[in-house]
């Protein structure tokens, strides 16, 4: 079980929680339980979401494990220039 | 990805030298070949009509006249880039900024497109076509665009991130927030309070090549586009989509680039040349001139700030809130998110709190400008830090390093921090030489921190080692800034063989699998960790040759310093065999050598820099000059030194160009007033001091190297470090960027009359 904080915008269409419980092993699995939990969140991890895992930023490593006791934090998939 | 990422610490012989770029001697000699320089036989010349409104329904438009014109090939409109976005929003939004669709959003707004077989014939068919707008009321403020008042730009965006939905449609897309703790709270802690508004008004990236591309669609529906881009990959996907192509019949082949920082990682002309090509049978060659690049490419975010910070008489802020204003051209996005992202991310903050509001205006659609939105957010912040350590009576560098994130702080915008290298900056900062230097009269120094995320992503690289062992390196992430150079060095140290035995090229999109844009600092980082790991799976088959050679177990041999090297005792007698040695017998040991790699490059890890700058503001014409720069930088690891070097002073040389001289000028009729180099000044070398460096390197943990991107932290420092010195050389607080002689000279004029 990872405890997983979200970002204001994310928290409104995850039912108001800012901190939710998930069980998952890795990113991939993270997002699958995210959106059976809270379905307004699909189109979120559709548009893209990063992840930070003990403050590394993870875009696109969806096989990238979920440490137990890591702090875990969604954040806007960004660009830059 | 079987491959390990992690930092090894191990000692280097090729990275960290300083040898020329492959790409240098063609560019110094003019033969390098830029976007324009392409031609193809039969080749047409495109044109674009341009809406003169800010914002008009287009009514009807009439090419019958242009089309009869002898000599035109083709004119296109939306009509023929039809809708196949299949609801894919930010698709449609480039559709439509790509050519009008009902309504012409911005002065220089596409509407109509010709391919002639001259420019002339071309500008000549432009005035045939007729037009008939009904020009609506306009708005080009940001502040002004978030009045009740203000004329709709979208009437179906109803601003996101509310908690409810709002009744009324506005031109404000979405709020964003980030932060924790209590700031109310807090700012009852602090025994000194800062609360300050700032401006920076829109400026451009101000690369020197504009854009352009030759289009040449065949008749089998295959295609090919030669173009300027930061990322030909990206073009590919949106170009296909956009003309309901397969993307692999669409090659795309990335000219050498002058300069994109972030402005050429979007498409304009492209898919509108692709469009006249296919109409017109013929290649089609499409350059923007420079008022065009102005009026209708993407500049970055004018902004409106609110900052308020807290601090006890110990130096220790206690609370800091800041509301942030961006405007997005007429289409949605997220630039100010990233400011309220980034905007207190140097410090350690117990209570902070960032609001971010994307702001719809009748201006081209705002694109990435190196780091984007963190140096607006910074130069109203640190210029708040500076005024607040100047009441509490800390020196403003110490007051930094008091409040300097660290590893294990919360950041601003929500995960707690690894190893960083704020703290670091700093401290060369207070040691180096320049904050001791003396200054004169009118002369005031000034600093500042940045911070930017960095960014890595889908990288693919191929190296083939050739018969004769010289290696071809094939990358595919668009070299703006040495790449080429560091991606050479890097394959030279993981085969143990001299630089000058390899050739680095950016391979097009047919030859290579996909690639990321080089954006996000990431192409140094992502392409460097491919070229390792192609490099690694070339020793693997190097290794297996030279055991083919000896008739030994490849478990045996091990390579070493560019040789395969045959290990125990029963092979002592055997000599080393060299990479030439093995790539000579390729043909009969099982066919050509080459090492390839498809990896996502992640954990960029984030990237600070502080930065020190010396002005000399005239007090009687406000005209201010740069006499003193210092850039104090986290590389990693610098892989090419110049090359890190060269980032830090052009991010440096551009920032200085924004915090003194640039912006866009509307007029009240919502047209640009400036769009070309005479009006719209960028800092020429005359105009700059030789801008020192200090390279930090702080190893990255998630490269094996401990490579961190350095090509955008470079600009987040200079308008507040800029904007700092200018207030204490002139005696008055600067809160309006640019600080242009007019603004200067306002703000003294105001000061001495109280």
């Amino acid at each position: 079980m990872v405890e997983v904080t979200l970002w204001g915008a994310l928290s409104q269409v995850a039912g108001g929680n800012s901190k939710v419980e998930v069980e998952a092993k890795d990113i991939r699995e993270l997002f699958r339980k995210l959106a059976e939990q809270y379905p307004g969140l699909e189109p979120w991890i559709d548009r893209g979401i990063a992840v930070a895992i003990d403050g590394t930023i993870y875009r696109d490593t969806w096989s990238k494990e979920l440490p137990p006791g890591a702090e875990i934090f969604l954040l806007p998939r960004l660009a830059g220039g | 990805m079987n491959f390990d990422p992690r930092f090894s610490g191990r000692k280097f012989a090729s990275v960290g030298t300083r040898p020329i770029r492959p790409d240098g001697v063609d560019k110094v000699t003019g033969r390098a070949r830029y976007g324009a320089d392409f031609n193809m036989a039969g080749q047409l010349v495109g044109r674009v009509l341009r809406s003169p409104h800010a914002h008009a329904i287009i009514r009807k438009i009439d090419t019958s006249k242009a089309e009869a014109l002898s000599g035109v090939k083709a004119v296109i409109t939306a009509a023929d880039l039809p809708d196949l976005t299949d609801g894919d929003a930010a698709m449609y939004d480039i559709l439509d900024n790509c050519m009008a669709r009902t309504k012409a959003l911005y002065d220089g707004h596409a509407v109509a497109a010709v391919a002639a077989i001259d420019a002339r014939t071309a500008r000549q068919a432009l005035k045939l076509i007729e037009v008939d707008y009904e020009v609506l009321p306009h708005v080009t403020d940001v502040d002004e665009a978030m009045a009740h008042h203000a004329p709709l730009i979208n009437d179906t965006i109803f601003t996101e991130g509310l908690e409810q939905k709002p009744a009324k449609a506005s031109n404000v897309t979405k709020r964003s927030q980030f932060g924790h703790g209590d700031v109310h709270q807090g700012f009852g802690a602090a025994d000194f309070i800062v609360e300050r508004s700032f401006k920076t008004e829109q400026t451009h990236q101000g690369y020197i090549e504009p854009h352009a591309c030759v289009a040449n669609v065949s008749t089998d529906g295959t295609a090919d586009l030669w173009v300027c881009t930061q990322g030909h990959f990206v073009y590919r996907q949106h170009c296909a989509q956009l003309l309901g192509m397969e993307a692999s019949k669409l090659r795309v082949t990335s000219s050498e680039i002058g300069g994109g920082f972030g402005g050429k990682t979007h498409v304009w002309a492209e898919p509108v040349a692709l469009a006249l090509s296919r109409k017109a049978g013929r290649p089609v060659k499409l350059v923007m001139t420079r008022d065009e690049v102005f009026r209708a490419s993407g500049p970055t975010s004018a902004t409106s700030i609110d900052v308020k910070i807290g601090a006890r008489k110990d130096g220790t802020i206690t609370a800091a809130e800041a509301t942030l204003r961006y405007s997005a051209g007429p289409y949605a996005g997220s630039w100010a998110e990233i400011g309220a992202m980034t905007a207190f991310a140097c410090y350690k903050l117990d209570n902070v709190k960032t609001v971010g509001y994307e702001v719809l205006v009748n201006r081209p659609k705002t694109a990435a400008y190196r780091a984007p939105s963190a140096p607006m957010a910074a130069f109203a912040v640190e210029s708040a830090v500076d005024e607040l350590a100047k009441e509490i009576g800390i020196d403003p560098v110490e007051f930094r390093i008091r409040n300097a994130a660290q590893e294990g702080t919360r950041s601003s915008y929500g995960p707690v921090y690894g190893p960083i290298g704020i703290g670091p900056t700093l401290e060369a900062v207070k040691n180096h030489a320049h904050m001791k230097a003396p200054l004169k009269a009118n002369q005031g120094r000034g600093m500042a921190c940045g911070f930017w995320f960095n960014f890595g992503g889908q990288t693919c690289v191929d190296l083939n080692i050739g018969m004769d062992g010289s290696v071809s390196l094939a990358v595919g992430t668009v070299d703006v800034g040495g790449s080429r150079a560091s991606l050479s060095l890097v394959a030279a140290e993981e085969l143990g063989i001299d630089y000058t035995q390899l050739k680095a090229v950016v391979a097009d999109t047919s030859s290579l699998g996909y690639n990321d844009m080089t954006d996000g600092s990431r192409g140094t980082f992502s392409s460097s960790m491919a070229t390792i790991s192609a490099a690694r799976n070339a020793i693997k088959i190097l290794r297996e040759r030279a055991a083919q050679m000896w008739d030994i177990s490849v478990d045996d041999v091990v390579w070493e310093q560019g040789h395969a090297v045959a290990k125990g005792e029963k092979h002592g007698n055997l000599g080393k065999l060299s990479l030439k040695e093995i790539a000579a017998k390729s043909g009969t040991t099982g066919g050509p050598i080459a090492g390839h790699s498809e990896l996502v490059a992640d954990g960029a890890g984030v990237s600070f820099a502080t930065h020190i700058c010396d002005v000399e503001v005239d007090p009687e014409t406000g005209s201010t000059r740069v006499i003193r720069y210092t850039v104090v930088q986290d590389a990693g690891k610098a892989v090419h030194p110049t090359y890190v070097e060269g980032q830090y002073q052009g991010g440096a040389a551009q920032g200085i160009g924004w915090a003194l001289n640039e912006e866009y000028i509307y007029g009240k009729d919502g047209r640009l007033q400036n769009a070309g180099f005479l009006d719209y000044r960028i800092p020429v070398c005359s105009d700059l001091p030789m801008i020192d460096t200090q390279i930090l390197e702080i190893p990255n943990p998630n490269h094996p190297y401990g490579v961190r991107g350095v090509g955008e932290t470079s600009i987040v420092p200079p308008l507040a470090a800029i904007a700092n010195a200018v207030s204490n050389a002139a005696g008055v607080r600067m809160t309006h960027i640019p600080m242009s002689p007019p603004r200067i000279l306002a703000a003294i004029e105001a000061e001495r009359e109280g």
